[in-house]
């Protein structure tokens, strides 16, 4: 437990003094993620956030959570689960152990995503400091709070090109009473898509569906009547269906990404896309998870351009989300007046663009 | 606080007069759609919160997204300030026009687009209102969650404006939590797409900005929203108790035992007795405070969560339990709910709903103290509360008639503000700012605060024409109120380097 927000204030203060930019790094599980150019490497000091950490409040009956940025995953899973509580959002460490802070700075969420929300969803409060070195506070610790503009919020996916994040207030959700995982023979991806989007019509209580290597995987949570009549009603209707162990790593090993599929340093391509949309490259190695909204795709035969070609106008964008060449741009073109929000927004709070130029765009 | 509007040929900027601006619009809408007469314009001068009168320079009501984009075109040109109006329900004078101003009315943009039952999506114009998207997804099993109580008539654009919430919230989240994308159109006019069909893009989240932002960041004139297959069942638990604090530990209890209840709402003795009065739904009139629990998804889910919730009522000493047996019940225990705050109006000449939010623990605390400010203002206060997510409407009784008794209610009004704040809680939750809670902003946050409201405004809109004057207050009016005496020190309130502390 340790309060550094004085410290953080004093060095975002003398970097602006001298003009040099600062590389923010919570418990540094998503060093790869973004851009690996100029400003993170050559420009940017460090500034770390790991021992800003500790979890400030937690109360159960509430449903709400405080803690310093640098506060661990596991630490706040650890204390949530005494009470039989969880992040919903169930939010990735990547093998290591991701900070609660850079898990909303990096909008990370895992499998359950499109059913129970993400960490953008649960965030409810935050404070910052801006490029000015002020001390910001939004939000707050209670569900509903629309006074002023939602900078809780902004802040996620936002890659701490606005500020440096020193608390969260985040919703936190009771266990599940009941939970069970099913896998189903589905030789095509198109299939397996056109499954779970007709599954997700439906009044189950479905928590996670992904698709990779002809299996289908679905997992139902909650109350174990409703665990037990869906999955026994998803048996009668497809044939071949078994249920995986109770301790089954599957899950887990989707959201750390350590399955085989993720293993190799082949370019690993990030599809954000309405979940219905139909199956591209067929024949590449893909694996699609959030219900068909999250879709993978290992390849070293595309380019960012060439694959963001390849999703239909509106209904969704594609990331170089780790490994490939990270020197050029990572995610997805912006149209002009799009870009140039973002650069009066991004001035609006760090008007000296200290905090991690170029980590997301050259451009920002 | 009525005032017409005065500036039919000059403003002080140069821009044009009413009628010169009347003919510029004519030349693209309807010219009966472009409305200049104050008679009028008279429907349009308030919104729900009808104590905050203005008329405007001019009424428009575009029919398409271009004739909108060309209005913005034209004020922006020539600096004139621009109000975007859905229907008009909101409740903190959000939509209330600018003397000098173009009122946008977006009702004309009225279509449902596109519904994508697969996709599980609705593509909807701004002026589509909220109840008509559940009823166009009904074929197709499914339903828009968010539910504001004056979804009948409110539009999904003032749904984004004003991130509406409704009785289902907490467990199918705020109107920002399903929206998926809008178009926007920003105060020059530019097109801007936000969003779309996936769950996240890259880029800052405009979006969740957007939702909230009281019309001032831009005009949307296209929404994308999220739609949930309908729960196969629901129902409702109705408990009463004999004293607000066992209601409030009862809701406590519900939540430890790992229970999400789809609504969870607690009306106090004045709110129970005149909504039975009003719709004879069946409430026991003797309780202090009631419960309203609703448990919705598969039969199964249902008839499990249905039992255990009735048994936590009565460990916690409900006085009685009622369990709704089938819908013809369930919509009657709502009705008293849903119709309270016309039952309210039935026992008093006027009546001004407040909006606070509050950690729940608080609830017992807060309701005592209210009581006391309510002897001390002579002024009488029920009270609805959405139980599960520490939203509370109380309702100050009074009667506009009488001199200086609206003054007197905006004063207990603000006290109560106040006391949300000081206990941790906020200043609104879902009915918004606008004119109406814009003085108690500088209760809630500090100048740094605002000033970095400001700042984004200032991104998107830096002559500050959409909207002025709403939502984020100007810092030296904040000064002036806090020297008042309204400055309440929120617990545990950080401070910038150069921040500037509430006494």
């Amino acid at each position: 437990m340790a309060d550094i927000t004085a410290q953080l204030v004093e060095q975002v203060n003398t970097a602006r003094t001298e003009g040099k930019s600062l590389n923010i790094v919570g418990r540094g599980s998503k060093a790869f993620y973004g851009r690996h150019a100029d400003g993170r490497h050559a420009r940017g000091e460090a500034i770390a956030v790991a021992a800003h950490q500790g979890i400030v409040s937690y109360q159960p009956q509430e449903l709400v959570l405080t803690a310093r940025a640098g506060t661990s995953l596991a630490e706040i899973n650890a204390v949530l689960q005494e009470q039989g509580q969880m992040l919903s959002f169930e939010p990735p460490g990547f093998g290591a152990d991701a900070s609660i802070g850079g898990t909303l700075a990096c909008n990370q969420s895992g499998p359950s995503r499109p059913w129970r929300g993400s960490v953008r969803d649960m965030v409810l409060g935050l404070r910052l400091i801006n490029g000015n070195g002020e001390q910001l506070r939004f939000g707050g610790q209670v569900m509903k709070n629309v006074a002023g503009y939602d900078v809780s919020r902004l802040q996620a996916g936002a890659m701490g090109c606005l500020g440096i994040i020193t608390e969260v207030s985040i919703k936190v959700m009771p266990r599940p009473a009941a939970s069970l995982s099913l896998v189903s023979e589905c030789d095509s991806a198109q299939r397996g898509i056109e499954i779970i989007n007709r599954l997700s019509c439906r009044s189950l209580p479905l928590t996670g569906a992904c698709w990779l290597q002809g299996k289908l995987y679905l997992r139902f949570a909650g109350a174990a009547a409703a665990v037990e009549s869906a999955a026994t009603g998803i048996c009668r209707d497809y044939p071949g269906t078994s249920s995986l162990p109770a301790d089954n790593r599957f899950w887990s090993q989707l959201r750390e990404q350590q399955l085989e599929f993720f293993s190799g340093d082949s370019p690993l391509w990030r599809f954000s896309v309405g979940s219905s949309l139909s199956h591209l490259l067929p024949g590449a190695d893909w694996l699609i998870d959030w219900g068909g909204a999250q879709r993978w795709l290992r390849s070293a035969d595309h380019s960012l351009q060439s694959l963001n070609e390849l999703v239909p106008a509106g209904r969704g964008e594609v990331c170089g989300f780790r490994h490939g060449d990270r020197s050029g741009e990572v995610f997805p073109p912006m149209a002009a007046p799009l870009q140039a929000l973002h650069q009066r927004l991004k001035a609006a709070f760090d008007p000296a663009r200290l905090f991690n130029p170029g980590r997301m765009y050259a451009w920002l | 606080m009525h005032t017409d509007g005065s500036s039919s040929t000059t403003s002080p900027t140069g821009a044009p007069g009413r009628a010169e601006l009347a003919a510029i619009f004519s030349e693209f809408i309807d010219p009966a759609f472009v409305i200049a007469d104050p008679e009028t314009q008279r429907p349009y001068e308030c919104d729900g919160l009808s104590m905050y009168c203005q008329q405007p320079l001019l009424v428009v009501l575009p029919e398409t997204a271009a004739q909108v984009q060309r209005v913005l075109h034209i004020c922006h040109q020539r600096h004139i300030p621009v109000v975007a109006r859905g229907a008009g329900t909101g409740l903190s004078a959000g939509a209330m026009p600018h003397p000098d101003g173009v009122l946008l009315s977006l009702a004309r943009l009225n279509r449902i687009l596109e519904i994508d039952p697969e996709a599980r999506t609705a593509r909807l114009q701004p002026g589509v209102r909220n109840l008509s998207i559940s009823e166009a997804a009904a074929p197709f099993g499914l339903y828009y969650a968010p539910d504001p109580s004056s979804q009948i008539a409110c539009t999904i654009a003032g749904n984004v404006a004003e991130n509406s919430g409704g009785v289902h919230c907490l467990k199918y989240g705020l109107t920002v939590h399903n929206v998926l994308g809008v178009e926007l159109l920003t105060v020059a006019g530019e097109s801007i797409r936000l969003g779309g069909e996936a769950l996240d893009s890259a880029g800052f989240d405009l979006l969740a900005l957007v939702n909230g932002s009281e019309g001032l960041l831009g005009v949307v004139t296209e929404i994308t929203v999220k739609l949930l297959p309908a729960p196969a069942q629901a129902r409702l638990v109705m408990a009463a108790f004999d004293t607000v604090q066992a209601a409030g530990n009862a809701v406590g209890a519900v939540i430890a035992q790992g229970i999400i209840p789809a609504g969870l709402e607690m009306m106090d003795r004045h709110a129970i007795v005149a909504a039975e009065a009003f719709c004879q739904a069946g409430y026991p009139t003797d309780a202090n405070a009631l419960l309203l629990c609703e448990l919705d998804g598969s039969a199964e889910e249902v008839a499990e969560y249905a039992l255990l919730v009735e048994q936590i009522f009565q460990q916690q000493g409900a006085t009685s339990v009622r369990v709704s047996r089938d819908e013809a019940e369930r919509a009657l225990l709502w009705k008293g709910r849903k119709s309270a705050f016309p039952a309210v109006g039935r026992i008093s000449p006027d009546y001004y709903c407040m909006d606070g939010t509050i950690p729940r623990g608080q609830l017992a605390y807060v309701l005592e103290e209210m009581e006391k400010m309510s002897q001390s203002y002579g002024l009488r206060v029920a009270n609805v509360f959405h139980a599960g997510d520490g939203n509370l409407h109380p309702l100050i009784l009074f009667d506009a008639s009488v001199p200086g008794e609206f003054t007197r209610t905006e004063q207990f009004g603000a006290e109560i503000l106040a006391l949300c704040v000081k206990v941790g809680g906020c200043i609104t939750g879902e009915h918004g700012v606008g004119v109406e809670k814009i003085r108690q902003m500088a209760v809630q946050f500090s100048d740094l605060e605002l000033a970095q409201f400001h700042a984004i405004k200032a991104a998107f809109d830096p002559a500050g024409t959409l909207n002025p004057g709403k939502g984020v207050p100007l810092l030296k009016h904040c000064q002036e109120y806090r020297a008042l005496g309204h400055g309440t020190e929120p617990n545990d309130r950080p401070t910038g380097n150069s921040a500037v502390r509430h006494r």
